[in-house]
């Protein structure tokens, strides 16, 4: 039971405000940002109470999204409310950030009215909420820097090998005008998130790979979308199918909808997909990689007879010759008091840094091709230098995006939809590969 | 947020909104109307456009309409006058052909929440719950349920309840569940909908209709559903299955709580089969994108491990943290992670664990290290290698918490003590918070024999002293210094001789100095005497060793699985530590990750006393006189000392009386094995022994003697204590010599709740087992006495 719902900037401004059950005061907002900018970095801040309120909230886009609540409710529901109200946000919005949510907050009022109704949620599906929202979205221009940063992002691959404009699933599922109005366009996305350690002696550690399928879908009216797996896609240990290129994950689920009678056979997921964004798929590959992980790492490290720590690191990239990784940064913790930074990069575009609140050497990399190799030479000026100092270096935090590449190996075949669109109908098949983490031990 | 000219805003507004251009435009009425909402949300008081408003309310233009909707919510508590106006408007539009007007028109007519108006309203609910649309019906049963909140004493319309009990039935599966809400709101007084068997079998047919939502809200509803009969529930355990696998988490969770609720009674196994099937999808959400909702999961997987210790296990590296995540997620995985180490996997926890030690954030350093310091208490020795190393960085923060980690680990686990002595040589330039100095001190006191430093350390705090500013320093730096002085007097006499002087001339803090004039008159009474005071306990002898980790039934917590409970507690560690472990004495520095605990040196204080008190009571008060012959011929002593360390004890009371080996205390009994004797006892329960908590318990015992080695946790059934005592004869004529009894107090509650209930059947009752060696039967009887005389002191709650 929701009692309340707000969204605030994280400088604490009220952008929305909804009261379902008149069983708290809007004083509720104000307790809600003080008590959460009042927490201590070991509190966990998901779940906080006021005398007989409790608020739950998370973090999207730069923004508190709080619900209130009196009774003691589910908090998985409630969390995955609010991430499912982000997502839906999004797609009628175009993208989540606190302008947009400011341009658009008459459709958010719209849409938590039909979402919530007297505190107990109704309905999250597209399919239903079409009907009855009206308001319009407000987009801001297209052209920002937020825009910028995705270009690249994807590399999409159609038919036709165009690259989609980085904008385009960017826009809100309902607009009627404006250049791109009324395109329909499909989006199906393969984002994985990989966690890896790896340890001092080059080991895998520990690898897990999260991935899903997503599938963004700006058509009104949509059958049946045919989404077709590698056939040789197989789940769990013991289903080893011979050799070669088998695609293999240990635990799979699908969303409700997805209907699997060919998948057994064929590896092909029907769906009917409804507007905006929906999880088609979810799967996680852990202890193992089909292919090498997608960068090792040749520290030396060592104390000159200055007193000066001395950094040599040598980074390979292992991915196939064609793919790429971008913007890589490199985050290497150094000892506590480490002054300043001498460096000497491979090449002009990339950039290190002492960051002294972070404790850590920032190294980025805009660009890393497969098979490539970079090195970096850093000397630090450290006072009292010892022996133990050299404990705290490392581990090693990469983070990296991968476009148009798969850990597991995971792509689609094809898609089809039923019935065939009239002309102006278009496909976007997209593969990203992000670290969730990625840790490197010294 | 104060929005700087308000009120010249307000009133721009309203002279817009009166002008007749811009009512006769739709277009600019809209912006206009548009205008006064987003001023409205951020945060300016717009009252005053009410009336305004509720012109502009009467337009054709739906987008307009749910725009003045929203501000009419808002304010017509403050106008409950002009909203009669609106009344009119609305019902209107719930005539309107079109459903969604009407659905709109309904919920903002019951969102109003004006008492006044619900004699308006009642008509046209009543007719929309006959509505051909499903989007007016949702509407209509919900508003019934607002209506009931408006006048939450007003009699209840049974009508309305049999219309709402009927509509169970409707096609639409919100309006279903819709119905069960407004049901479940009306019907609270009496605990809600009744969940009959044809009900339920209902709800459970048509759950898959139901979205997400909906089957959590259905789930929700029929935990009140008792089935008749074992088939019944089982065959609706094998319906529910499936959702258990939910790659929808809310279901899943949900589903579980289900799941517990409806095998709460009998069937302890089923339970735990259900959350062995539920840890993939939790353990999926651990790895969610959204750290939100890992935390969530994280906080119900430490649920799960209470009564499944070691379960994932092998998944242990899916709680390895990821280097970019928040803090308090970094926390709560390692917090599991010290729940999951066993002798697979320690080496490489430890090692990631290691890693984390040197975080920039000092509170995920922190926790890094209280958690290899619980490992600690496993595997102390690979722990101890990593944190002597912690050491070697001479860092503030890190010191500080190292030397705390050590104290707890000492104090549970002796055999470290020496490894914790060479260890702590020069970390004192480096500790600067009182809680490390305050650690260092108490280590350097109680073992200050073992550091060959310990007196120059001293030295230089106590010639601090005056710029000391914890009070809590001060009298740990006492009790060190005393302790110290016991053993190396030569070394310490003068330091001591500064520190009390000072303490006691020119302390301010009370406290510190009443401590210093205790210590000050004990020299006087003699070294011996200080002695015996002082060195108290160097380690709590009841560690986990004696049971392991018991699992707790899943009834513990299976009323908080997948409410906000487990995710409020705030003092994490505290959390896991003792639940986890035996409970053990509160003397115990607790080894929270918050480890402010200003009561340790007062604690101290309270173990030296009860040392004390056991002295008075074995050597000859001078002040009491002899004591008094006692009915029976002199009177029976209990005393604490010789202590037993926990292994002693589980052999002695394992009787492995095989052969001594050579423990120092207890060796010459051991031979005496045909005068071993061992007893059972049943005892009347003191009614509130359930509800005593057991640092009351143990404190009623210890102050007759009786030393309490192990607990289960408080509220588990079987519930037991085991403890040990040495009784002695009093009295000028000694009848016996002394006497070792050690005890089990078993508590197995209502008998048919019990999983293993010893065969007791449904009997309640407290029983005793004790071992006595060497025999005495008058002294077992005594012993049997004082010990019902404390369990009755502890629960009528008399301490």
């Amino acid at each position: 039971m929701i009692s309340q719902i707000f969204i605030l900037s994280s400088k604490g401004d009220h952008l929305i405000y909804k009261d379902f059950r008149g069983e708290a005061g809007k004083d509720a907002v104000t307790v809600f940002y003080e008590k959460v900018t009042a927490l201590t970095g070991d509190q966990p801040p998901v779940v906080m109470s006021h005398k007989e309120l409790h608020f739950v909230h998370i973090r999207q886009g730069g923004l508190y999204w709080v619900v209130t609540t009196t009774a003691d409710s589910s908090p998985f529901t409630l969390v995955e409310f609010l991430n499912r109200l982000t997502t839906l946000i999004k797609d009628y919005c175009g993208s989540l950030s606190e302008k947009s949510v400011r341009m658009n907050f008459a459709l958010i009022y719209e849409l938590l009215d039909e979402v919530v109704d007297n505190g107990y949620i109704q309905t999250t599906s597209t399919d239903i909420l079409k009907n009855f929202i009206q308001t319009e979205a407000v987009t801001s221009k297209p052209f920002s820097l937020f825009d910028l940063s995705n270009v690249g992002l994807f590399g999409a691959e159609t038919q036709q090998s165009k690259v989609a404009p980085s904008a385009a699933a960017t826009r809100p599922i309902m607009s009627t005008r404006g250049d791109q109005g009324g395109k329909s366009e499909i989006f199906v996305d393969v984002v994985e998130r990989m966690s890896v350690v790896i340890g001092s002696n080059g080991v895998l550690m520990k690898v897990d790979v999260e991935g899903e399928i997503r599938v963004k879908c700006y058509m009104p009216s949509c059958l049946e979308m045919r989404i077709g797996l590698n056939e040789e896609f197989s789940i769990g240990k013991s289903q080893l199918r011979g050799y070669g290129a088998a695609v293999r994950v240990d635990e799979c689920s699908f969303h409700q909808a997805v209907k699997l009678d060919e998948f057994d056979q064929h590896r092909i997921l029907k769906v009917c997909p409804s507007q905006g964004e929906h999880v088609v798929m979810q799967y996680l590959l852990s202890d193992e990689l089909p292919s090498a992980p997608p960068f090792r790492l040749f520290p030396t490290i060592e104390r000159d007879n200055g007193g000066r720590l001395l950094m040599y690191l040598k980074l390979r990239c292992d991915l196939p010759p064609k793919s790429s990784a971008i913007n890589v940064s490199v985050t290497v913790p150094v000892p506590k008091g480490s002054l300043s930074l001498s460096q000497e990069l491979s090449s002009p575009d990339q950039k290190a840094e002492l960051r002294p609140e972070t404790r850590a050497v920032h190294w980025d990399i805009p660009r890393f091709p497969g098979g490539a190799q970079l090195s970096a030479l850093f000397k630090l000026e450290v006072p009292g230098l010892s022996s133990a100092s050299m404990m705290e270096v490392g581990p090693v935090g990469l983070s990296f995006e991968l476009p148009k590449y798969t850990c597991t190996g995971l792509q689609i075949r094809f898609l089809r939809l039923t019935p065939v669109q009239p002309g102006s109908s278009q496909r976007w098949v997209r593969y990203v590969t992000h670290s969730d983490s990625y840790t490197i031990r010294i | 947020m104060p929005y700087l000219g308000g009120e010249e805003t307000v009133k721009e507004l309203r002279r817009a909104l009166s002008n007749p251009h811009v009512q006769g435009d739709p277009l600019r009425h809209r912006s206009t109307v548009l205008r006064v909402i987003r001023v409205m949300s951020q945060g300016v008081d717009v009252a005053g456009l009410f009336s305004e408003m509720v012109k502009a309310c009467a337009t054709t233009d739906v987008v307009q309409k749910k725009l003045v909707y929203v501000f009419l919510c808002s304010y017509a508590s403050l106008n409950p006058e002009l909203s009669l106006l609106v009344i009119n408007t609305l019902r209107k539009d719930c005539q309107d052909p079109n459903p969604m007007v009407r659905s709109l028109a309904l919920r903002n007519m019951t969102n109003l929440r004006l008492p006044s108006l619900v004699e308006y309203v009642q008509q046209p609910l009543t007719a929309a719950l006959r509505d051909r649309a499903a989007c007016v019906r949702r509407v209509a049963v919900l508003g019934w349920a607002k209506l009931h909140s408006l006048q939450p004493h007003a009699d209840i319309d049974a009508a309305v309840v049999n219309e709402l009990y009927s509509m169970l039935r409707d096609n639409d599966p919100v309006v279903m569940v819709n119905c069960l809400r407004a049901l479940e709101e009306i019907l609270k007084e009496e605990g809600g909908v009744a969940v009959n068997k044809a009900i339920a079998h209902h709800l459970l047919n048509r759950l898959k209709e139901c979205d997400v939502w909906g089957q959590c809200e259905v789930l929700g509803v029929l935990q009140r559903y008792r089935p008749h009969s074992e088939e019944e529930l089982f065959d609706i355990l094998s319906l529910l299955d499936p959702c258990l696998l939910s790659p929808s988490v809310p279901v899943m969770a949900a589903t579980l709580a289900l799941f517990l609720s409806l095998c709460r009674r009998g069937l302890p196994a089923v339970s735990l089969a259900a959350l062995r099937r539920a840890q993939g999808p939790l353990l999926a959400a651990c790895g969610s994108a959204s750290p939100e909702m890992k935390f969530t999961a994280l906080c119900h997987v430490q649920l799960l491990l209470r009564s499944l210790p070691g379960l994932m296990g092998e998944h242990y590296k899916r709680f390895f943290c990821g280097y970019a995540e928040p803090a308090y997620i970094k926390q709560r995985k390692m917090q599991v992670l010290v729940e999951l180490v066993n002798d697979d996997n320690v080496g490489f926890v430890l090692d990631e664990l290691r890693g984390y030690c040197t975080d920039v954030s000092p509170d995920t350093a922190q926790a890094a290290i209280s958690a290899i310091g619980r490992i600690g208490r496993s595997y102390s020795d690979q722990c101890l290698e990593i944190l002597t190393g912690l050491l070697g960085l001479k860092q503030e923060h890190i010191t500080s918490v190292v030397v705390q980690t050590m104290r707890d680990l000492v104090w549970v686990c002796p055999q470290c003590s020496e490894s914790v002595c060479e260890a702590l040589e020069g970390c004192e330039d480096t500790l600067q918070d009182s809680q490390g100095r305050q650690a260092l001190l108490w280590l350097l006191g109680v073992h200050g024999d073992r550091v060959s430093s310990a007196p120059y350390v001293l030295e230089a705090f106590v010639e601090q002293v005056r710029s000391e500013m914890a009070a809590g320093v001060k009298t740990e730096l006492l009790t060190a210094t005393m302790r110290v002085f016991l053993c190396r007097p030569a070394e310490t006499q003068d330091t001591l001789g500064r520190l009390l002087h000072y303490c006691i001339e020119e302390e301010a803090d009370m406290n510190v100095r009443d401590q210093a004039l205790l210590y000050y008159r004990l020299l006087h009474c003699g070294i011996e005497e200080t002695r015996s005071v002082l060195q108290g306990r160097r380690s709590d002898p009841s560690l986990g060793v004696l049971i392991g980790r018991p699992a707790e039934p899943v009834s513990q917590w299976a009323s908080s699985f997948n409410t906000l409970e487990p995710l409020r507690q705030c003092n994490a560690g505290a959390e896991s530590a003792p639940q986890a472990a035996p409970y053990h004495l509160a003397l115990d520095p607790e080894p929270s990750l918050d480890l402010c605990d200003p009561l340790n040196p007062s604690q101290d204080r309270e173990e030296t006393a009860a040392a004390a008190e056991s002295v008075n009571l074995l050597l000859p008060d001078p002040s009491a006189g002899p004591p008094a012959p006692g009915s029976g011929g002199g009177q029976l002593g209990l005393s604490l000392s010789p202590a037993l360390s926990p292994q002693q004890f589980e052999h002695l009371w394992l009787g492995g009386s095989q052969g001594p080996h050579g423990e120092p205390g207890v060796g010459e009994e051991e031979e005496e094995e045909e005068g071993c004797v061992c007893v059972q006892e049943r005892m009347g329960v003191p009614p509130a022994l359930q509800r005593s908590p057991p640092p009351q318990l143990q404190a009623a015992l210890q102050r007759s003697h009786i030393q309490t080695m192990a607990f289960t946790p408080p509220h588990t059934l079987p519930w037991r204590v085991y403890l040990y005592t040495h009784t002695r004869w009093g009295g000028p004529a000694p009848r016996g010599g002394p006497t070792l009894v050690l005890g089990e107090l078993l508590y197995t509650g209502g008998g048919a709740e019990g999983p293993e209930g010893e065969g007791e059947g449904g009997e309640r009752g407290l029983r005793v087992t004790a071992k006595q060696r060497p025999r005495d039967d008058e002294a077992m009887k005594g012993f049997l006495r004082v010990l019902s005389g404390a369990l009755h002191t502890s629960s009528t709650g008399s301490c």
